[in-house]
Parts: C-alpha cells; sequence; structure tokens
C-alpha cells in the first residue's frame, strides 16, 4: 500500500513555465527516496505539490489516503500535520529559542487560540526536550536560533518536523548549505529517523555521492520529466549524465 | 576587428555618462536661476541676513524672569502634545501592523487586495500631515482631534508601508515553514512574523513618535492646540522671552526622547 502517489502530475506556473510534465511514482511506507536534477528541473515543485504549498496543475496526487488536490481546509492542515518539511535555509524563526521553534511542530494540532499565544501542554514540553536530547541539543535548548551554527540549526529544524509526528518527511536540499562534516550528522539523523521511527522521507538532493550512500531509491528528474527511478546500484554513469544533461568529464563528480 | 569595435562601444559608454552629468548640471542651474528669478529671490541678501538674524536672536529670544513663570504652563503643554504622539503612534502602529499583513507577500490573502492596501498605504503617506490637518479643520474645527487624525492618517502611511517591506523582509521564511506545518493563518501570524519582526517594528514605531512629536507642534499652531498652539500665542503677544522658553523645551524633548528611544532600541536588538 502505497503512502504517496503522484498521477500525471503537472504545474505550470504563470500559464506558461511548464515545471512538471505528467509525471507519475508513487512510495511505500518506510522508504527513503532520494529526488535528484539540475536547478529548476522541478525536485522543489514536486515536494511542494505534496504539501500544496504549490498547487499541482493536473493529476491526482494521494497522500495517507487523502486525494490531496481536493482537500479542503481542514483536510489540509491535517495533511500538513502529517508532513513535515525540512528546508535548505532551516526557516526558522531565527529570534525565538530553539525550544521554541520544536514545540511549532504542535501548531498544526492546537486550537487557533492555543497556538496563536503558544500555550503548549507538560507532555508536548517532555517530547519536545526528548527530541531535542536525541538530536544532540539539550545545551541549545534555550539559545536563540540566531547564535546557532548552520548544522545546529538544521538539526532545530529537523527536531521541529518530528515533533508532528509525521508519517513523511519533506527535504529540501537539506545539506545544501552545509559543510561536509555537518552534512554527515544530518544525513546520518535523517537516515536513523527512517530506521527507527519507520517515518517516509523524500528528500531533494544535489550531491550525488551522498545519494548512493543513504537511499535505497533515487527518482532522477529532468525539465520537468522523470527519467530514473530505481535502486542506486542501477544509476549507471551515463544515466547520471542524462539526468543532468551534460557530458562526460563536465560534473563535478568527474573531477579527480 | 570584433574586438576593436566591443572596446570601442565600452569606451563610449563613459563618454555618454559624462555627458549625461552635463546635462543635468546645467539643467539644475537653469532651473535655480528660472525660479529665483520669477520669486524675486536674491542667494547673496539671503546669506547676508543670517547674521543679523542670528543677533536678533541672541538679543530678543533670551527667557527672562517673567517667562519663567509661565514654565508650569508651558511644561503641561509639552506633556501634553508628546503624550499625544505617542497615542496617535501606538494606535497607528496597530492599525497599520494587521492592515500591512493584507500586504505582504507572504500573508496577503490575494495579489490584488495587496495592490489595494499598498495604494491606500501609499496616498496616505503622501499627503503631508498639515494638509491633512487644514481639511480636518473644516470637520473637526480647531481640536485635538483634528491634530489626532492628521497624525494618525500619515503614521498609518507610513507604518503601513515600512511593515510590509519589513515583514516580507524578516518573515516570508518562516512564513512557508510554519505553513508546513499545519500552523493557520492566525498562529503562523503571532508564532512567526511577531516574533521575527517585533524588534524592526518598535524601531519604526519609536522613530515615528519622535517625528510625531516635531510635526505635533507645527500642527498644534493650525488646530490650536498643545504646545504649538501657546508658542502661536506668546510669539504674537511679543512675549519673545516666553516663545523661546518654547522653542527650547522641544529641543530638549526631542533629544530627551531620541535619547531614550536610542536606549529600548539596544535593548531589543
Amino acid at each position: 500500500m502505497p503512502i504517496l502517489e503522484f498521477q500525471n502530475v503537472s504545474k505550470i506556473y504563470n500559464g506558461s513555465t511548464r515545471a512538471l510534465s505528467e509525471v507519475s511514482f508513487s512510495i511505500n511506507e518506510g522508504e527513503f527516496v532520494s529526488i535528484i536534477g539540475p536547478s529548476g528541473s522541478g525536485k522543489s515543485t514536486i515536494l511542494r505539490c505534496i504539501n500544496r504549498l504549490v498547487d499541482a496543475s493536473q493529476g491526482v496526487i494521494r497522500f495517507d489516503g487523502h486525494d490531496i488536490l481536493k482537500a479542503n481546509k481542514n483536510e489540509l492542515r491535517t495533511i500538513r500535520t502529517k508532513t513535515g518539511m525540512i528546508f535548505q535555509h532551516y526557516n526558522l524563526v531565527e529570534r525565538l529559542s530553539v525550544i521554541e521553534n520544536v514545540l511549532h511542530g504542535r501548531l498544526g494540532h492546537k486550537s487557533t487560540l492555543g497556538g496563536m499565544l503558544g500555550i503548549y501542554s507538560e507532555e508536548e514540553k517532555e517530547n519536545a526536550f526528548a527530541i531535542l536530547a536525541k538530536l544532540g541539543l539539550t545545551e541549545q535548548a534555550y539559545k536563540r536560533c540566531d547564535e546557532l551554527s548552520g548544522g545546529q540549526k538544521q538539526r532545530v529544524g529537523i527536531a521541529r518536523s518530528i515533533m508532528q509526528s509525521p508519517r513523511l518527511i519533506l527535504c529540501d536540499e537539506p545539506i545544501a548549505s552545509l559543510d561536509p562534516s555537518s552534512s554527515k550528522v544530518i544525513m546520518d539523523h535523517l537516515a536513523n529517523i527512517n530506521d527507527t521511527m519507520k517515518i517516509t522521507c523524500v528528500v531533494n538532493l544535489h550531491q550525488v555521492d551522498v545519494v548512493m550512500k543513504y537511499s535505497k531509491r533515487i527518482i532522477g528528474i529532468t525539465s520537468g520529466h522523470i527519467v530514473y527511478d530505481g535502486p542506486p546500484e542501477k544509476l549507471t554513469k551515463e544515466k547520471i549524465y542524462e539526468i543532468y544533461q551534460s557530458n562526460e568529464g563536465d560534473l563535478i563528480t568527474d573531477v579527480g | 576587428m570584433e574586438n576593436n569595435k566591443k572596446l570601442k562601444e565600452n569606451i563610449s559608454i563613459f563618454t555618454k555618462r559624462k555627458q549625461t552629468f552635463t546635462l543635468a548640471f546645467l539643467g539644475v542651474i537653469v532651473l535655480f536661476g528660472l525660479a529665483s528669478f520669477i520669486t524675486n529671490f536674491n542667494v547673496i541678501e539671503g546669506f547676508e541676513s543670517i547674521p543679523k538674524a542670528v543677533v536678533w536672536i541672541a538679543t530678543n529670544l533670551v527667557p527672562n524672569e517673567k517667562s519663567w513663570s509661565r514654565l508650569p504652563n508651558i511644561l503641561s503643554k509639552l506633556i501634553e502634545t508628546a503624550l499625544l504622539s505617542v497615542a496617535v503612534t501606538v494606535c497607528a502602529g496597530i492599525c497599520a501592523f494587521f492592515f500591512s499583513l493584507l500586504g505582504t507577500r507572504a500573508t496577503r490573502i490575494n495579489p490584488w487586495i495587496g495592490r489595494i492596501v499598498r495604494f491606500i498605504a501609499a496616498f496616505f503617506r503622501n499627503v503631508p500631515d498639515v494638509v491633512w490637518a487644514m481639511l480636518l479643520l473644516f470637520s473637526f474645527g480647531q481640536n485635538i482631534l483634528t491634530g489626532f487624525f492628521a497624525l494618525f492618517f500619515t503614521t498609518f502611511g507610513m507604518l503601513t508601508r515600512t511593515f510590509i517591506e519589513t515583514i516580507d523582509e524578516v518573515s516570508s521564511q518562516c512564513v512557508e515553514a510554519l505553513t508546513a506545518t499545519g500552523s493557520n493563518y492566525i498562529q503562523t501570524v503571532f508564532q512567526g512574523i511577531v516574533p521575527s519582526a517585533m524588534s524592526e517594528i518598535v524601531t519604526w514605531v519609536l522613530f515615528m513618535i519622535e517625528t510625531n512629536i516635531r510635526s505635533s507642534t507645527l500642527i498644534g499652531v493650525l488646530t490650536a492646540t498643545g504646545i504649538g498652539y501657546i508658542f502661536d500665542l506668546y510669539y504674537k503677544r511679543l512675549d519673545y522671552g516666553a516663545a523661546s522658553l518654547v522653542v527650547i523645551s522641544i529641543v530638549v524633548l526631542v533629544i530627551g526622547i531620541e535619547l531614550i528611544s536610542n536606549q529600548i532600541r539596544k535593548v531589543i536588538m
């Protein structure tokens, strides 16, 4: 039973720019899927169509039994609570403390007034601290987010998304602004979440070597079309050149 | 051959820029000459009269024994004016915050409403507060309400515009993230936008309080209220000592407010 299903999904921006054309794939519960492709090929659009930060123009998207494109306001809110999202630029409220940012993951479950005033139950607070401990951020809990390093900020982003108790986590280039060591920490945490908590992960990535190492399945996308969908072992060099529409020797992975 | 042509084009850009500057400079000179001719303004005479003015101020505009007795009255008007400015700015600030949410890219309901909001803000801002005061004199007469609304309108327009820019700058990313967690509009505003934009918002409100204290002095002359009115009164009675005491007290107040708001800014940043 797939948790997420795309059937002939297209997205056209401003009536002319075609970001996705007739994209179809399905993802089973517990999978760790990476999406690769050149900048502007539609990777971000795919992720944003799932939680409707972007509305797809045509096709059907099913997530956990919901028809996403037909969901009304309340259903959409439920769908969003079930899908965590992690961003390249972390997208935290920088002036608030780490723990407050983690608790933001509960907003979708709360009443308007409770969420507006930031009233959280003891249980939620304990849960937030437990998640921070798991991600090694206990000491940072009361620091303001603008005092943190990039890697720490991204871990706060992960904590916020786990706090939602999601079925699916969407990661939009989670390590694109991080150094190699923080990148490894973040990818390890994501792999661990996928492994122990059985949360499905869909990750947009630029680093082909990272993709090969962490994912069990890779989707390659070029100008809005899926050109590869399969395990990392079958992703040949030729296929990679096709995805990035370049010739041998033109990719950074070819150096050295 | 091809290269040579490009090089020549590049050089001609500099020549063009020089020509534009020269033309603009000449244009300004001509405008100045024309305007001076029409208004019978003489630059040299204007500058010559400055020393005379300074001497007049130094001899006439000095508080004397009698004017010090008017100090309690002046101070009470001064405090009234300052409090009015604070009240106006805070009211306008709160209204402007909620209004600006309809104008930002991150939180507007649709692009058309956003455009309308920006237009309304521009209108209120671009009509000077003195003109608002003149207009409102017809409906409210010489009343403290006239001054209140005149300042309210310009402050509202100005703050709406700056809040829209501030919110777009500091909170579009966290709005996206909070929306993705399933947070609704009001929750996103209070948990995302308010904390991330608050310090800038407070800075702008403080700035507008300072500006409004200055403007309210002038508007008071028109609406016959507050510190502006008693200055007008003393001046026309030729009680220059008391009038100068008013001026000095305004200067002290403005500097005082400036110092206080600098301190507040340091704390909240």
